[in-house]
């Protein structure tokens, strides 16, 4: 077992692993965040994305002790004090979603896109999405819910910035 | 669908890493992740001994040389594509970066990584074939320059002794003005079925100084051919001298059936991309002459 930190949700924790655990294991299993989910293990579903250091990163296909020290945003993160991430929120409008199990990856990559990308178009959407898989919804409503949360995001930044 | 158990190692140093491979027979470095991770959840590679260099600052440099870039093996996929010093001297492979599987493939997995691993399918080594890239390679007892159409030997096979790695590239800015990349995969970030790359230098006269092509995905390795390159040498760029040379390369590769395509028509597709890469190539060739006309 090797010692390791992990900064998860603004949360610091020591633990100890086998250099064989994957990230996602380590979440799910030792820190009982469940809702990064597990698909293939191969890198291709997304349904394990979460942000490492920032970025999306494929849970399935890192080592726990290799993001030791990192900083790693979960879908269980996303929503503050109990208010839902406007890409959350959107999902939920928009029913971008039926069983759920990609839906984790799915917010997990729009959430970054969005944070660069505030004005996407359609096609900008599809591809930044690309990476995810989902069997249920056929993706219309995805892409739709991506949409509206860019919308959520930009009037709550106009808002904030006529407040002011 | 989880990797087997092996000794791990986090080396600090690049000296350290080293020293770790020469001891050990049956280590595999670990960079991103992004190819070796899924294999071995698959049970596909089981190594005994794994050297992680993700804590190699050493290896995380972009730098210009006289000659163009000097890139760092454990630069990321997403680096290539937003470092202004990549997109200004070497373009072309933050363009392809955009080719290469989805962001969160590409905030992981390394150029370093992408040309060990020697999918010849992937951008990165056609990229390295097209504009003979040197890759740096060092054991604990030597460093040495492999150029890249040295390296790559056949599917997931190269120049790489095993107790070697590579280290860094050395990537010429040289005939990339004029260059071009193009596809075809499946849905977006999939392994292409097949690529192709040019790059044209003109003459005052507009003809063709040089023009170079490389193909990802019909063969065991990149494809290129500098005999049949070198017989563009002064000939008028044209669509119908594209469709020939599409034609020929068509004829000259031999790729194999496999479950995401016929032989037949990968050769179709390496045709119709070949043209689509040297049209593109020329505009661009056309574009940058006119601006040097300019300066
Ligand atoms: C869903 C998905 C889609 C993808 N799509 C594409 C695509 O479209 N195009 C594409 O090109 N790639 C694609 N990839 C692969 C990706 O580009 C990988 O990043 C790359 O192939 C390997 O780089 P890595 O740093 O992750 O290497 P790793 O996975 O860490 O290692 C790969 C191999 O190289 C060896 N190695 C790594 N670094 C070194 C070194 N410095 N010296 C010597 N040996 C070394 C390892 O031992 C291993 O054998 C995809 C991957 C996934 C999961
Ligand atoms: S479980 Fe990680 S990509 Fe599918
Ligand atoms: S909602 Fe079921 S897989 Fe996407």
């Amino acid at each position: 077992m090797v010692p390791i930190t992990l900064t998860v949700n603004g949360v610091k924790h020591a633990l100890e692993v086998e250099p064989r655990w994957l990230l996602a294991d380590v979440l799910r299993d030792e820190l009982h965040l469940t809702g990064t989910h597990l698909g293939c293990e191969q890198g291709v579903c997304g349904a394990c994305t979460v942000l490492l250091d920032g970025r999306p990163a494929r849970s399935c296909l890192t080592l726990a002790v290799t993001a030791s020290g990192c900083e790693i945003t979960t879908v269980e993160g996303l929503a503050k004090d109990g208010v839902l991430h406007p890409v959350q929120e959107a999902f939920w409008q928009e029913h971008a979603l039926q069983c759920g199990f990609c839906t984790p990856g799915f917010l997990m990559t729009a959430a970054h896109f969005l944070e660069n990308n505030p004005n996407p178009t359609r096609s900008a959407i599809r591809e930044a999405l690309s990476g995810n898989l989902c069997r249920c919804t056929g993706y219309q409503h995805i892409v739709n819910a991506v949409e509206r949360a860019a919308t959520i995001i930009r009037e709550g930044d106009s808002h904030a910035i006529s407040q002011d | 669908m989880k990797p087997p158990a092996f000794q791990y190692y986090q080396p600090h140093t690049l000296d350290e890493a080293l020293q770790l491979l020469s001891e050990h027979g049956d280590a595999k470095i670990l960079a991103g992740g992004q190819s070796l991770i899924p294999m071995m959840n698959m049970r596909l590679a089981h190594p005994d001994v794994l050297i992680d260099i993700n804590g190699l600052t050493e290896l995380t440099h972009i730098k210009e040389t006289d000659q163009g870039l000097a890139i760092g093996a454990l630069v990321r996929h997403y680096q290539l594509e937003q470092h202004p010093l990549i997109q200004r001297k070497v373009p072309l492979v933050a363009e392809a970066e955009h080719l290469i599987g989805h962001p969160a493939i590409r905030s992981r997995g390394t150029i370093g990584g992408s040309l060990s691993h020697a999918d010849p399918a992937a951008e990165l080594p056609v990229l390295a074939t097209l504009f003979d890239w040197e890759l740096v390679v060092s054991s604990a007892a030597a460093e040495r320059t492999i150029p890249a159409r040295e390296f790559f030997l056949s599917y997931f096979i190269t120049a790489l002794a095993p107790d070697e790695m590579v280290t860094g590239v050395r990537t010429p800015s040289h005939a990339h003005a004029g260059a071009h990349i193009t596809e075809y995969a499946v849905r977006a970030g999939d392994f292409a079925l097949a690529i192709a790359a040019a790059s044209i230098v003109l003459n005052a006269s507009d003809t063709i100084q040089s023009a170079r092509i490389a193909l990802g995905g019909v063969a065991d390795i990149p494809w290129r051919d500098p005999d049949f390159e070198a017989s563009l040498q002064g000939q008028s760029p044209s669509p119908s001298l594209w469709r020939e040379v599409g034609q020929h390369i068509k004829e000259a590769i031999d790729p194999t059936d496999d479950l995401h395509a016929s032989a037949d028509y990968r050769r179709q597709l390496a045709q119709t991309l070949v043209e689509k890469a040297l049209a593109g190539a020329l505009e661009r060739a056309k574009l940058a002459e006119m601006k040097g006309r300019q300066a």
